[in-house]
C-alpha cells in the first residue's frame, strides 16, 4: 500500500503541470470558442452590412455567455427510437478527441501540454480525426434518415480529404525531418524560410482538406440546411448540441494550428532571422495599445453607465496586454544587460503572441470564405477531393522530394531551396488540373447517371 | 508501477470490449466495441513505448479502416439485419476451437519452460531511456532493411484498391 | 514493461476472441471485424517482442500487418458492397451461390 502511495505521489510530482494545463485549456476553450462564434457572427454580419449581435454588452460583447446560458438550460430532447448509450456517446467523443488534439500543440516554445512528444504533429492529426466518429455514431443514433445522411457524407468525405490532407503534412515534413513540433518549427527558423513558401502546393492542398475536414462552408454538406436540417446534428438540442459545436470549433483551432506550425512557422515571427527588421517585435504591443485606445475613444458613445464601465474594462485588458508583450522588448532597449535574462520570456511571450495571431488569420479566412462561396454539390465535393487534391498532393509530394535532392546536391538552402521547389509547385499544379481536365471530359462522355452518386442520397 | 497500472488497464478495456463485439446483436455496437479494443490496444503500444505504431494503429485502423467498416454498415440495410438470427449454430464448434487453441498454446508454454534455453525469453528489456527515438529508428529499418517488403506492400495496396473499387462499382 | 508473459496472454486472449468471433457469427461484417481482432492480436506479441529485444524490426512487422489489414478490409468491404446490392443480404450462410 506504501508503494502504492509512493508512485502516486512521484506521478504527480512529474505530472502536476501539464495536468493542470489540461485542465485550463478545457476550462477556458468554450469560452474562447463562444468568443470565435461572436467574432464570425460579427464579420459575417460586416460582410453583409449588418450590424449584427448588439444587445448583450456593449457591441455584443457578452453574448456568448447569454447564448452558453441558453444552451445549458434548454430542455435536452432523446428521441423515441434513439439508441440511448450511443446518442449519450456521440457528442462526448467529437468533444473529447478534440480536447485531446490540443495536449500535442504547442502555442509558443513555453507553452506545451505534452512535451517533446516523438509522434508530435502527427499525434494531433490522428486524435483529431477521431472526432468523425462522434458525427457518424451521433447520426446513427438518432435514428432519422435526416442525420444518418449527414453521417453517411461526413465519413465519405473525412475519407477523401484525409488522403489529401496527409500527403500535403508529408511534403512538409519532408523538410524537416522529424515529427516532434519543436523541431519542425526550429526547422523553418533555421531556413529562415516558412514551408508555406517552400511547399506551396502542399499549403493549398491543406487549406482545402482542412476545410472539407471541418465540414466548414463551403463543404458543409454533412450539415447543409437547405438538404439536410442540420444533417447529423438533427435531433440533438441543447447541451449535447453546443458540445458538438463546441468540437467543430475545437477541431478548426486544431487544424489551423497545425497549419501555423507546418507552414506558417508556428511562433516565429516574420522574417525572424532578420536582424534589421527585429522593430518588427514592438508591433504587437502597439497594435494592442491602438485597440485599447479605440476602445477609450468608443467609451463616450455607448448608451448606458453599465456598458461604458465594461469598454473601460476592455481597454484596460488590452493594455495590460500590451504591458506584458512590451515588457520584454523595451527593457532591453532601455537597459542592454538585461537582454539576456529576458529571453526566454521573450520567445515565450511574443511566440505566444504570433501563434495565436497566425491561427486566428487561419481561421478568418475559413469565415470569409463561408460568406463568400456557395455550397458544393456532394459529387462535386467527390470530384475536387478524388481527381484533383489527392493527386496533387501525391504529385506534390513525389516532386517535393526530386527537388529536395537536386536542392543538395547544389547545396541550396534558405530561400534559395525556393529556386527548385517553386517548379515542383508548379509543375505538381500542371498535372493535377491536366488530370482534373481528362477526368472531366470522361465523366462527360458517361451518361449522366454516373454524376449522380449512390452516396448524394 | 505506472507501468503496470496501464497495462491491467488497457489490457481490461481491450479484452472486455472484445469479447462485447463478438457477442453484440446490432453491427454498429460492434464496430464501437472493436474500436474501443483497438484504442485500447494503441495504449498497450504507447506502453510498450511504441510511438509511431500507436499513432499509425490510430490514424489507419481507427480513423481509416473502422470508418470504412461504419460507413459500410450504414450503406447496407441494418433494420433487416437486426430480426435475424446473430450466431450460426456453430457455438460448440467455437467453444472446441477457442479451448483447442487455448489448451495447445498453454501446454506450450508449459512445456517449453522445462527445457533449457526453450523458455520464454526471461531477460530485461532495455530501460525506455536509452531506447532510440521510436519514429526514426522505425523509419530506418522500414527504409533500409525491409525496403524489399515495403515495395511489396506498396503493390499489395494498389491491387486491394483497385479490386475493391472494382467489386464495389456499379454495373454500368 | 512488463515480463513478457503478460502480453502473451492479452494476445492469446483477443486471438481467442477473435476467433470464436469467425466462426460463431452470421453477419459478414461482424466476420471481417473479427479478423482485424486477430490480426491486432499478433500485432501486440510482435511488438512486444520488439520491446524485448530492443530491436525496431518487430514494429515494422506490425507496421506491415496494419497495411495487411487495411487492404483485406478494403477488398472484404468491396465484396460485401457488392453482394449486398445483389441478394440484400450481409448473413455469411446466405451467400450459397457457389453450392449446388
Amino acid at each position: 500500500m506504501n508503494a502504492a502511495l509512493q508512485a502516486t505521489l512521484e506521478f504527480w510530482k512529474l505530472y502536476w503541470a501539464p495536468l493542470l494545463c489540461g485542465v485550463a485549456v478545457v476550462a477556458i476553450l468554450p469560452l474562447i470558442v463562444g468568443y470565435i462564434v461572436l467574432v464570425e457572427r460579427k464579420i459575417m454580419a460586416d460582410m453583409q452590412a449588418r450590424l449584427g449581435p448588439m444587445r448583450v454588452g456593449p457591441h455584443g460583447l457578452l453574448q456568448p455567455i447569454a447564448d452558453a446560458v441558453k444552451l445549458l438550460i434548454k430542455e435536452d430532447i432523446i428521441p423515441e427510437n434513439a439508441d440511448k448509450l450511443v446518442f449519450w456517446l456521440a457528442p462526448v467523443l467529437s468533444v473529447g478527441a478534440g480536447l485531446l488534439s490540443l495536449a500535442g500543440l504547442a502555442i509558443g516554445p513555453a507553452f506545451q501540454i505534452a512535451e517533446d512528444v516523438n509522434i508530435g504533429i502527427l499525434f494531433v492529426v490522428g486524435i483529431s480525426a477521431l472526432g468523425i466518429f462522434g458525427i457518424v455514431l451521433g447520426g446513427w443514433a438518432s435514428n432519422s434518415h435526416y442525420s444518418l445522411m449527414g453521417a453517411l457524407r461526413s465519413s465519405a468525405q473525412l475519407v477523401s480529404y484525409e488522403t489529401a490532407a496527409g500527403m500535403a503534412l508529408v511534403s512538409a515534413l519532408l523538410f524537416t525531418g522529424s515529427l516532434n513540433i519543436k523541431s519542425i518549427v526550429e526547422a523553418q527558423s533555421k531556413e529562415g524560410i516558412w514551408f508555406v513558401l517552400l511547399a506551396p502546393a502542399a499549403f493549398f492542398t491543406y487549406l482545402v482538406a482542412s476545410i472539407a475536414e471541418t465540414n466548414r462552408a463551403p463543404f458543409d454538406l454533412p450539415e447543409a440546411e437547405s438538404e439536410l436540417v442540420a444533417g447529423y446534428m438533427t435531433e440533438f438540442s441543447g447541451f449535447r448540441w453546443s458540445l458538438y459545436f463546441l468540437a467543430e470549433y475545437t477541431n478548426m483551432i486544431v487544424v489551423a494550428s497545425v497549419a501555423t506550425t507546418l507552414f506558417l512557422g508556428g511562433w516565429l515571427r516574420p522574417f525572424s532571422g532578420v536582424s534589421w527588421l527585429n522593430f518588427l517585435d514592438f508591433a504587437p504591443p502597439l497594435l494592442l495599445i491602438a485597440i485599447g485606445a479605440y476602445c477609450v475613444l468608443r467609451v463616450t458613445k455607448q448608451p448606458t453607465r453599465v456598458q461604458q464601465l465594461f469598454m473601460l474594462a476592455v481597454a484596460g485588458l488590452c493594455f495590460v496586454v500590451a504591458l506584458v508583450l512590451a515588457a520584454p522588448v523595451v527593457l532591453p532597449v532601455i537597459k542592454p544587460s538585461l537582454r539576456e535574462a529576458l529571453a526566454p520570456f521573450y520567445a515565450g511571450i511574443h511566440g505566444g503572441f504570433w501563434f495565436i495571431f497566425k491561427v486566428s488569420l487561419y481561421i478568418y479566412f475559413f469565415m470569409w470564405l463561408r460568406f463568400t462561396m456557395p455550397r458544393y454539390r456532394f459529387d462535386q465535393l467527390m470530384r475536387l477531393g478524388w481527381h484533383f487534391l489527392i493527386p496533387l498532393s501525391i504529385i506534390n509530394v513525389l516532386l517535393v522530394g526530386v527537388a529536395l535532392i537536386v536542392g543538395a546536391y547544389f547545396h541550396l538552402q534558405g530561400w534559395g531551396l525556393l529556386l527548385v521547389t517553386t517548379p515542383a509547385a508548379i509543375l505538381a499544379l500542371v498535372a493535377a488540373f491536366l488530370i482534373l481536365a481528362v477526368e472531366k471530359q470522361h465523366d462527360a462522355r458517361q451518361d449522366q447517371t454516373a454524376a449522380s452518386d449512390f452516396y448524394a442520397g | 508501477m505506472l507501468d503496470k497500472v496501464l497495462f491491467y488497464f488497457f489490457a481490461g478495456i481491450a479484452v472486455a470490449s472484445a469479447a462485447l463485439m463478438v457477442t453484440r446483436r446490432n453491427v454498429v455496437h460492434s464496430a464501437i466495441f472493436l474500436i474501443t479494443a483497438l484504442l485500447a490496444t494503441a495504449g498497450i503500444f504507447l506502453q510498450l513505448r511504441a510511438e509511431f505504431l500507436f499513432i499509425v494503429q490510430i490514424i489507419l485502423y481507427v480513423g481509416g479502416i473502422m470508418v470504412l467498416f461504419v460507413f459500410v454498415i450504414m450503406l447496407v440495410n441494418l433494420d433487416v439485419a437486426l430480426q435475424q438470427i446473430q450466431f450460426a449454430r456453430q457455438k460448440w464448434v467455437a467453444l472446441i476451437v477457442a479451448l483447442a487453441l487455448a489448451g495447445q498454446i498453454g501446454v506450450m508454454f508449459w512445456t517449453s519452460g522445462k527445457m533449457p534455453g526453450q523458455g520464454l525469453p526471461v531477460l530485461t528489456a532495455v530501460a525506455a531511456n536509452r531506447l532510440p527515438l521510436n519514429s526514426e529508428a522505425v523509419a530506418k529499418n522500414l527504409f533500409d532493411s525491409y525496403l524489399l517488403p515495403f515495395e511489396i506492400a506498396s503493390v499489395l495496396l494498389l491491387v486491394a484498391m483497385i479490386g475493391a473499387v472494382v467489386m464495389a462499382k456499379k454495373r454500368a | 514493461m512488463l515480463p513478457i508473459e503478460h502480453y502473451l496472454f492479452l494476445s492469446l486472449a483477443l486471438f481467442i476472441i477473435g476467433v470464436i468471433g469467425v466462426v460463431t457469427r452470421r453477419n459478414v461484417i461482424v466476420v471481417l471485424m473479427s479478423i482485424e481482432l486477430i490480426l491486432n492480436a499478433v500485432n501486440i506479441n510482435l511488438v512486444a517482442f520488439s520491446r524485448l529485444y530492443g530491436d525496431v524490426a518487430g514494429q515494422v512487422f506490425a507496421l506491415f500487418i496494419i497495411a495487411d489489414a487495411a487492404a483485406e478490409a478494403a477488398v472484404g468491404l468491396g465484396i460485401i458492397i457488392a453482394f449486398f446490392r445483389n441478394r440484400e443480404t450481409v448473413l455469411a450462410d446466405e451467400m450459397d451461390l457457389l453450392k449446388w
